[in-house]
């Protein structure tokens, strides 16, 4: 009998920082935890990067100078396309499992994929301009990149036109994995429709580049990485704060004394 | 009674309620039509009456508008089972709330999308299109507005809750329409131009039929949220 009960299996370590995750208290002490060394890494990465690309590697052959606007366009292409495909992640697990913390997650992703987005189009006008001679064309990419912006703004839009913010959270989730459905039709159509109206369309990126160019961009898209990741984890500490402002777990993560309040501060 | 008998029983109730309601009010059913008739006549008259201008951008402006006209009849395909509490009688029913989503966007379908495709050949020749592309156009529109009525009834069903859905659902569902418009549209202008238009419709098709299955789960998913 006791083998029986030697073997019952116990709870690995993983699993249960998983289950404490779900947790909003051992969430928000973690996150709080996280959150320096995330804006360090993105600070030191991004300087690095930066540094290497704006003044150590050289000019582009063709382009001169201006296609060093790639060390910031292409880590926001990339992020805001990665960070969609995240939010709809977690989307899909809040939905299954329904854990707050993956619900709160997933809308404080939105701001931040369209906020990339934004980056990507905005960077990416200023950076056609001096090398495609216009600001904006029906480019393939760059449609479905506005495409991509309306899908995030629709995902906002529907999270705050809920009084209710966890069936706010729920209902946006599952529009952000509506969209993710859509978004490979929406990109191979876009990308279809453009090569049957336009003779032809300049590719952003060289097949070809060069070591020293390319070190630069890999360490920005990690960068960029740890952007999100602070970034994500500070919206998610607010948004729980404001959301459990009367919950006593918020009381003892702050450190006030529960008396105190009741006495000088108003929560 | 067989639980196959009782869904197909409960499918030709709930449609013939919806095609009931929509004729005791027919001057209604008439919105969508006149708008998009409306809606078509404004752009000879904004862009000029040149032949050849209005061809080349007729299949955009008929789907266009008919994205537009889809869109705002939507709005009511749930709304007043919303308000009156027959939505949640629906959902405590015991009978699957994806039939009942199913169900309610082919009635929508019926009274808002289909006067669209039998109105279709009267525009475009408001619009000059090439007689070549007028069964295209009508077939593009035939087998896409119910995709439309598909995908715009998760969005509805997610905004149904809401006071001032209406607006909102537009930004939802318009990015999720772009393939829709594009292959539609291509079809057309490929009939036009004497190219082979077969592979648009088939995406076309491909597109009914993958809305058609996945959707109405979406919507009951939907509805469901918009109900806790």
């Amino acid at each position: 009998m006791n083998t029986i009960q030697e073997t019952k299996p116990r709870k690995n370590a993983l699993v249960m920082f998983i289950h404490k995750m779900g947790s909003p208290p051992w969430f928000f002490a973690f996150a709080g935890k996280l959150i320096p060394w995330m804006w360090l890494l993105f600070g030191v990465l991004s300087a690095w990067g930066l540094y290497l690309g704006l003044f150590r590697a050289p000019p582009d052959y063709l382009q001169g100078e201006s296609f060093r606007i790639m060390y910031i366009h292409v880590p926001a292409a990339w992020m805001s396309m990665l960070i969609y495909g995240l939010m709809a992640v977690m989307g899909f697990i809040a939905l299954v499992w329904r854990i707050r913390i993956m619900e709160i997650l997933a809308m404080c992703s939105a701001p931040a994929g369209a906020a990339f987005t934004l980056a990507a189009l905005v960077s990416g006008a200023l950076w056609g301009r001096p090398t495609w001679g216009t600001y904006w064309v029906w480019d393939a990419r760059l449609t479905s990149e506005l495409v991509l912006l309306f899908l995030y703004l629709g995902v906002m839009g529907l999270y705050s036109a809920h009084d209710e913010p966890r069936k706010a959270a729920r209902a946006a989730c599952l529009l952000a994995l509506v969209g993710l459905v859509n978004l490979p039709i929406i990109h191979f159509s876009v990308k279809w429709w453009n090569t049957l109206h336009q003779d032809s369309s300049i590719g952003i990126t060289g097949s070809h580049i060069h070591v020293s160019m390319l070190w630069p961009l890999l360490i920005m898209a990690v960068a960029s990485k740890f952007f999100y990741a602070a970034n994500l984890l500070t919206r998610a500490r607010v948004m729980l704060l404001q959301q459990d402002l009367r919950k006593g777990w918020i009381l003892d993560a702050l450190n006030l004394d529960k008396g105190q309040s009741s006495n000088g501060v108003k929560f | 009674m067989t639980q196959s008998a009782s869904i197909s029983r409960a499918f030709f109730a709930l449609l013939r309620r919806d095609l009931l309601l929509a004729f005791r009010r027919r001057t209604e059913l008439l919105y969508p039509v006149m708008f998009l008739l409306v809606v078509v006549s404004l752009f000879p008259l904004g862009i000029g009456p040149g032949p050849d201008l209005l061809a080349r951008i007729a299949p955009g402006v008929l789907w266009i508008a008919a994205l537009l006209a889809t869109v705002i009849s939507l709005d009511s395909l749930f709304r007043s089972d919303f308000e009156d509490g027959t939505l949640e009688q629906y959902l405590i029913s015991g009978h699957p709330l994806t039939l009942i989503a199913l169900t309610k966007t082919l009635a929508h379908w019926l009274v808002a999308g289909l006067p669209l495709v039998l109105l279709s050949p009267l525009l475009a020749i408001w619009m000059n299109l090439p007689a070549q592309a007028m069964g295209v156009m009508v077939a593009s529109l035939a087998l896409a507005t119910p995709i439309l009525s598909l995908i715009g009834a998760i969005g509805v069903g997610l905004t149904v809750s809401l006071r001032r859905g209406g607006q909102l659902l537009s930004l939802l569902v318009f990015p999720l329409y772009v393939p829709v418009l594009i292959i539609a549209t291509g079809g057309i202008m490929a009939a036009a131009d004497g190219l082979p238009y077969a592979a648009f419709l088939g995406l076309l098709l491909a597109g009914l039929i993958t809305s058609l299955t996945l959707a109405p789960f979406a919507t009951a998913a939907a509805l469901k949220i918009s109900l806790s």
